[in-house]
């Protein structure tokens, strides 16, 4: 396969502050790469310097090739375009908003017409042409973010964390927009998550990003397939703990994470092992439930955080979880910060690798 | 107050027949503020989106000078400006003292500092990821740099509308510099000290409720935008949201 994209021993400095670390990195062309890693690894900077929106201290870039400078980056960054993390859209219409490239462009107006209406039939966002941008729900403007990328058909789609702050309906639309794109356009896609279950499903090729460096680089079976102890680094992954796992009598594993928290798993193994558990696989209750579900630990609600139409709750058992809840169950069940709560989930939705 | 009575009612007389004194001064207070505001925007602007995009070293001395400008005595930067183009002075061989041109630049001057203060104001108040937006999207850098004065619209507006009322409203500067020549440089400002002065009522009332008409007008005018913007949106906007920010619903 043909080299979209690579980076060769890019080191990227703010400051006295090293970001990057002599980073390497080949994306071929066609290919959905996920950059995985916690907050502040990194992967935002490799996303900017794919963009061309910011500049390397030391290294080469090279698009399909073609050596990169600060003299030709502007040819470069019509080619490819970057959604970025935090929703950014123009104080505008819809469709102003994804047209602008094409008007930059200078696509003439019918064809921009046409291509605004495609790009919003794609993210689901028929007929919303005229309707103000900024007035949209957070899932919704960042559809319009994407269709904004999509319109302009660049050879490389950036995007960064596309579905971080949304709620499952909208998370979902956008990864089936990605595949689509990937499929049809044979778009090289380089994403950024820190969703392990993104990471899983959607991307050809996972790249672990931990301070500033590559630690790994494979495909999701290779990557997730063996104990990773660099997977198992990124504390900051949601829900990712890493401790000590022991058989049990009755033939489940119980896994030491520290802090007090055993939890139960259907894996059988021992030593060192990593867990993930799905924030929406976890049940909140203000008291403590009697049910099958092996594992239930009580603990305090550390951060609350609202989307569209569910929140997020950081909930300190004596390791953090992050939790998935609709906003209808959250305004029922009367939660604040610091109010007492219960968590459950089943041994079997524990993942071990 | 007969004398009051009587000059309200000359006053009128001389709205309504169109006295020409009264016309040439209102027709040079419009035109002179609007290409003071239009000169002192194009160097001002450009300040303004260095000041708010740019970090450099001494920015914050530059800022500071150009807030405290805005307090300095309009009478002193009359007096500076009268020395600076007095036949003897720096630029005294432009010829300029007592033309229209130097109460253009006097003005241009005075409001300098307000839309510089205003339009950094509102710059800075957009999302700082625009420009980065706008140029991932294929835009050049000064393509880039419209989009973020197009997000700052209703604060430049505003930049704007603030320096022509308080172009139009001067008095001290267009004085000195101007020297309130009939049908050449004489304003509202200056005709209503002047015909005050001379016992004229009646043209000093006429020509301080066409003042007052003017500087209403244009609050009604933006009140109007505004209206004209939330019925095209179909939505209540506030126009003057210099926030500009991202709505993010964090609790």
């Amino acid at each position: 396969m043909k080299t979209a994209f690579e980076l060769h021993n890019v080191t990227k400095n703010y400051g006295n502050k090293t970001v990057l670390h002599g980073v390497n990195l080949k994306v071929s062309q066609g290919e959905i790469l996920a950059l995985l890693g916690p907050n502040g690894s990194g992967k935002s900077t490799i996303l900017k310097i794919m963009a061309f929106l910011e500049g390397i201290t030391s290294g080469e870039v090279y698009f399909e090739n073609e050596g990169v400078s600060e003299k030709n980056s502007e040819v470069f960054r019509s080619q490819c375009t970057l959604v970025f993390q935090k929703t950014t859209l123009f104080d505008t219409s819809v469709y102003d908003n994804v047209a602008y490239g094409l008007k930059v462009r200078k696509v003439p107006k019918n064809q921009q017409e046409q291509a605004v209406k495609e790009a919003l039939k794609i993210v689901k966002l028929e007929g919303f042409e005229k309707r103000p941008a900024k007035k949209l729900s957070g899932g919704e403007q960042q559809r319009v973010a994407i269709a904004r990328a999509l319109v302009l058909k660049t050879k490389l789609l950036l995007l960064d964390e596309p579905t971080a702050n949304l709620d499952p309906k909208n998370a979902a639309i956008l990864e089936e927009v990605i595949a689509k794109v990937n499929r049809e356009n044979k778009t090289t896609i380089v994403m950024a998550t820190h969703n392990m279950f993104q990471a899983e499903t959607l991307p050809h090729r996972i790249a672990l990003i931990d301070e500033g460096k590559i630690t790994e680089i494979g495909t999701p079976v290779e990557v997730f397939g063996k104990l990773s102890k660099n997977l198992a680094r990124f504390a900051a992954v949601d829900n990712t703990f890493s401790g000590t796992a022991q058989l049990t009598a009755e033939g489940t594993t119980l896994v030491d994470l520290g802090g007090g928290v055993r939890v139960e798993v259907t894996a059988q193994l021992q030593g060192e092992a990593s867990i993930f558990v799905n924030p929406q696989d976890i049940i909140l209750s203000k008291e403590a439930i009697h049910s099958s579900a092996r594992n239930t630990f009580k603990g305090k609600i550390t951060e609350i955080t609202d989307f569209d139409s569910l929140v997020k709750l950081k909930v300190d058992v004596g390791k953090p979880f992050l939790i998935q809840i609709t906003k209808r169950s959250f305004n029922e069940m009367a939660l604040n910060l610091g109010s007492d709560v219960y968590i459950t989930f089943k041994a079997s939705s524990v993942q071990v690798f | 107050m007969t004398g009051i009575l009587d000059g309200i009612i000359e006053a009128l007389e001389l709205i309504i027949t169109g006295d020409p004194v009264l016309y040439g001064a209102v027709f040079n207070s419009l035109f002179f503020s609007g290409v003071a505001v239009i000169l002192a925007a194009l160097w001002g602007l450009p300040i303004a989106m260095l000041l708010a995009l740019k970090n450099f070293r001494g920015k914050t001395v530059i800022q500071t000078f150009f807030n405290s400008l805005i307090g300095v005595p309009t009478v002193a930067l009359g007096l500076f400006l009268f020395l600076i183009f007095s036949r003897e002075g720096l630029f005294g061989f432009l010829g300029l003292i007592y033309t229209p041109a130097v109460v253009i630049i006097g003005q241009a001057v005075l409001i300098t500092p307000i839309i510089i203060s205003i339009a950094t104001t509102a710059l800075e108040a957009v999302d700082p990821e625009i420009i980065n937006l706008a140029r991932t999207l294929g835009a050049s850098e000064s393509q880039a740099s419209i989009a973020v004065m197009k997000e700052a619209t209703n604060g430049l507006l505003l930049s704007g509308v603030a320096s022509f009322n308080r172009a139009i409203a001067e008095l001290g500067v267009v004085l000195i510099v101007g020297g309130n020549i009939v049908g050449l440089t004489d304003v509202l400002t200056t005709a209503i000290a002047q015909h005050t002065a001379i016992g004229n009522l009646g043209l000093a009332i006429a020509l301080g409720i066409i003042l007052m008409v003017i500087v209403f007008s244009i609050n009604a005018f933006i009140v109007l935008a505004r209206k004209i913007k939330t019925l095209f949106y179909g939505l209540n906007i506030p126009i003057f949201n210099l926030e500009g920010k991202n709505h993010e619903n964090s609790l």
